[in-house]
């Protein structure tokens, strides 16, 4: 594994204990708040934000799937090399299926992950499979990439019977317990501060597990975002923040959602190992996220992870990007930097995969993607007694009545309802 | 009642303890029971708590099970339902509920709907607690009622108890609940002893959440109230009855769910009801019982329409004498019950 240094901030002097400073240094010469203690400056001067300008993107491969410098190249034997193109392909293509269906008025609402595939299936090879995962919503390939079928993906969508979630949530908020993937919650950026507190859990527990937090550049403004890095950072918690940087956050562009650099500069104020990667190089985002996670699990220290990448889709399908950015932006980044061709490139260049057998997964990935469409299409919805569990561990009295009260009422009025459509 | 003479065992030794001691020995006991539960919120460890609610806690249990936060609500509060959703049962500290809506999102859209919305598969078992309602002199951004707010929500539990017993036995049933809890003390309450009985002293001693308590039995007006206004309560009922209207007081205890079987076979008896609250009159607590009752079999039973008696509809003032007639006293509890009964 080649060595990846994070970029790393010189520690203040302040945080070097008193007995290992200088002797020589009186303490009147050394400012003695408890609050910081760099060393006194005579000469009046502002720090510039843009000192931290340009925190340098990390990348392995160039846009035409090149390895750079051998060295950083993490060498993953060709079955999970394969593992990532496939997984990144076939939720592409699972994307286009049921944002079509969502036009079609057969799903009422589905967001894309297109041009962030390098992201998920980057991050998730590194972790090992019992890391906990909170995402914002734009992180299904890391469900995918973990074994979550295709047919769940489709039920949750769907809200039928299948549906682990019980149909009680908007598409594309997946949940897997025996995955370790927490389920999506609409607010953005709560998770934050929620990934923090489960490694402090696991901390406390002892376990060899990290925390995985997913957000994009825009929920990065949100004053959980704030907490939650210093929380991590006062709590000494084995976490690692992965922020998409993606461009948008719906139509708003980086340049109105902050002014300092990105992401990964807030880090250190916060006092994080901080790093920005090329997001659509799925190496770079695995090298960063695996050296991230050995060290927050080994050393008890948050990581901030910022990958740079491109939201290719729209927001979600409420949203028409058309509206405020540009076909050639949007192409661009589509023809020129996309996280699946450079990758392809790269399998060509190693002489893994070739057109025919491109063409071959092609089809068979549609197949499977169709098939388990067709079969959450034939699916009925969850029962109507479903309505009443769940709101607490156990069925409150109050509710057991109601409950009781729709059965009776469907007895004897059912015909008036269209319960052929839900499951008995 | 005079005693008998005789040989007898001696008699429970009930003792006076303070609400901040029965929270103080409730949370002892939990934090030394079950090691996944942990303290949080601002000044909890070394200060002993802004209240002194946790005194003693941190130098007993150390900096793994009681912890001082920065001061972020929604930080704290978020960290707490994570640490929740990964298995540990924690205790978090709210200042004072009014700063609890700055982290109103995880308390609801997180902690309360998690359960529901992951379809059974992701519990929160997580206890909020802190001051609500009125205080002394501390104006309005300190002095709001939440019991409606949170009262209002599917996914939590909301108890609110007055006396030491309840304080100490709702906190440790809400700690043991494995449903996220809303606990809502009163400042005022803290330094005010009760009696507790021997029973109340075990380390086992728990009230259940969801049943409300009777007082003190009555025939002519059913009180119900919550929190301090049980002590207000209670008061004018020995006013009450030395002019001959003895009135059923009912300690709710709990807000979410609510007792309000134990409401309908009070009026039932008594035909007249009243309810007393600190909070607001709009979509209060007072409101939900009156609607809940209108659409029960006690209805049938009131002789006339029920009376609220509410908190002012205002923010609180500062001033003494405004703050002061900005919450119910015992007058206008007297007034109220005067007024249903139409005497």
């Amino acid at each position: 594994m080649a060595a990846l240094r994070a970029l790393r901030w010189r520690r203040l002097p302040g945080l070097v204990p008193r007995r290992l400073r200088s002797t020589a240094e009186s303490p009147e010469e050394r400012p003695q708040f408890p609050g910081a203690s760099a060393a006194f400056a005579e000469r009046l001067e502002f720090i510039q934000p843009n000192v931290l300008a340009g925190i340098p993107v990390y990348r392995v491969m160039d846009r035409q799937g090149q390895v750079l410098r051998p060295s950083e190249d993490p060498q993953l034997p060709k079955e999970q090399v394969l593992k990532l193109y496939k997984t990144m392909t076939l939720l592409n293509t699972m994307d286009r299926i049921l944002y079509e269906s969502q036009r079609q008025g057969r799903i009422s609402f589905y967001m894309t992950n297109y041009g962030e595939e390098g992201t998920h299936v980057g991050s998730a090879a590194a972790l090992e499979a019992s890391d906990l995962v909170f995402g914002q919503y734009r992180e299904a390939g890391v469900l995918l990439y973990r074994g979550y079928p295709l047919e769940l993906f489709m039920a949750q969508c769907y809200g039928n019977a299948s549906d682990p979630g019980k149909g009680r949530q908007m598409p594309v908020h997946y949940g897997c317990r025996q995955r370790h993937f927490v389920t999506i919650s609409s607010p953005l950026a709560t998770q934050i501060p929620q990934a923090v507190g489960a490694a402090y859990a696991i901390k406390r527990a002892d376990a060899s597990r990290a925390v995985v937090c997913y957000f994009g550049e825009g929920a990065a403004s949100e004053g959980d975002a704030h907490a939650g890095f210093n929380f991590a950072a006062t709590l000494e918690c084995p976490i690692v923040f992965f922020c998409r940087n993606n461009g948008y956050a719906i139509s708003t562009p980086t340049s109105e959602q902050y002014r300092g650099d990105g992401i990964a500069a807030r880090g250190p104020g916060y006092g994080l190992l901080s790093i920005r990667v090329d997001g659509n190089d799925v190496f770079a985002v695995y090298n960063a996220t695996r050296e991230a996670r050995r060290r927050a699990v080994a050393e008890n220290q948050p990581f901030l992870i910022e990958a740079m990448t491109y939201r290719i889709g729209h927001h979600s399908t409420s949203d028409d990007s058309s509206a405020y950015r540009s076909v050639d932006e949007v192409n661009y980044w589509d023809k020129q930097d996309h996280p699946i061709s450079r990758l392809r490139l790269y399998l060509g260049r190693r002489g893994w995969w070739d057109e025919q057998q491109e063409q071959a997964w092609r089809k068979s990935s549609r197949k499977m993607v169709l098939e388990a469409f067709e079969q959450a299409e034939r699916e009925p919805k969850p029962p109507p007694h479903l309505l009443f569990s769940d709101v607490y561990l156990e069925m409150p009295p109050r509710l057991q009545r109601q409950r009781e009260e729709l059965q009776r009422h469907l007895e004897t009025y059912g015909e008036h309802y269209p319960l052929q459509h839900f499951q008995k | 009642l005079q005693q008998r003479r005789g040989l007898r065992l001696s008699a429970p030794a009930a003792i006076q303890v303070t609400v901040r001691d029965a929270l103080n020995q409730a949370l002892d006991e939990e934090l030394e029971r079950d090691e996944r539960v942990f303290l949080l919120g601002e000044e909890v460890a070394q200060y002993d708590g802004a209240y002194k609610i946790s005194r003693g806690l941190w130098k007993k249990y150390g900096d793994k099970r009681v912890i001082d936060t920065p001061i972020s609500e929604m930080g704290f509060a978020g960290i707490a339902v994570g640490a929740a959703m990964a298995g540990l049962r924690p205790v978090c500290e709210f200042m004072t509920f009014n700063f609890s809506m700055q982290a109103i999102d995880q308390v609801i859209n997180s902690a309360a709907k998690t359960c529901y919305m992951s379809a059974g598969s992701i519990s929160v078992p997580i206890v909020f607690r802190g001051p609500n309602g009125a205080s002394a002199g501390v104006a309005a951004q300190h002095s709001q009622c939440f019991a409606a707010w949170y009262g209002h929500c599917p996914g939590l539990k909301v108890v609110s108890p007055w006396s030491s017993e309840d304080a100490k036995g709702l906190l440790k049933s809400s700690i043991r609940d494995d449903n996220p809890v809303v606990m809502l003390e009163s400042e005022l309450l803290y330094g005010v002893p009760f009696e507790m009985s021997e029973q109340a002293q075990s380390k086992d001693f728990v009230i259940p959440i969801g049943k409300a308590k009777i007082e003190r039995p009555g025939t002519h007006v059913t009180l119900v109230a919550h929190s301090r206004p049980v002590g207000h309560c209670l008061e004018a009922a020995t006013v009450l009855s030395k002019e001959g209207v003895e009135c059923e007081v009912i300690n709710l205890r709990t807000i979410r769910p609510m007792d309000i079987e134990t409401v309908e076979a009070s009026v039932v008896k008594t035909n007249h009801l009243v309810t007393v609250e600190g909070g607001w009159p709009q979509f209060g607590v007072g409101a939900e019982i009156c609607a809940r009752i209108m659409e029960g079999p006690a209805f049938n039973y009131l002789d006339a329409p029920a009376v609220r008696v509410t908190g002012a509809d205002v923010p609180m003032p500062y001033a003494k004498l405004l703050e002061d007639n900005s919450i119910p006293q015992v007058k206008d509890i007297v007034f109220a019950v005067k007024k249903a009964l139409n005497i």
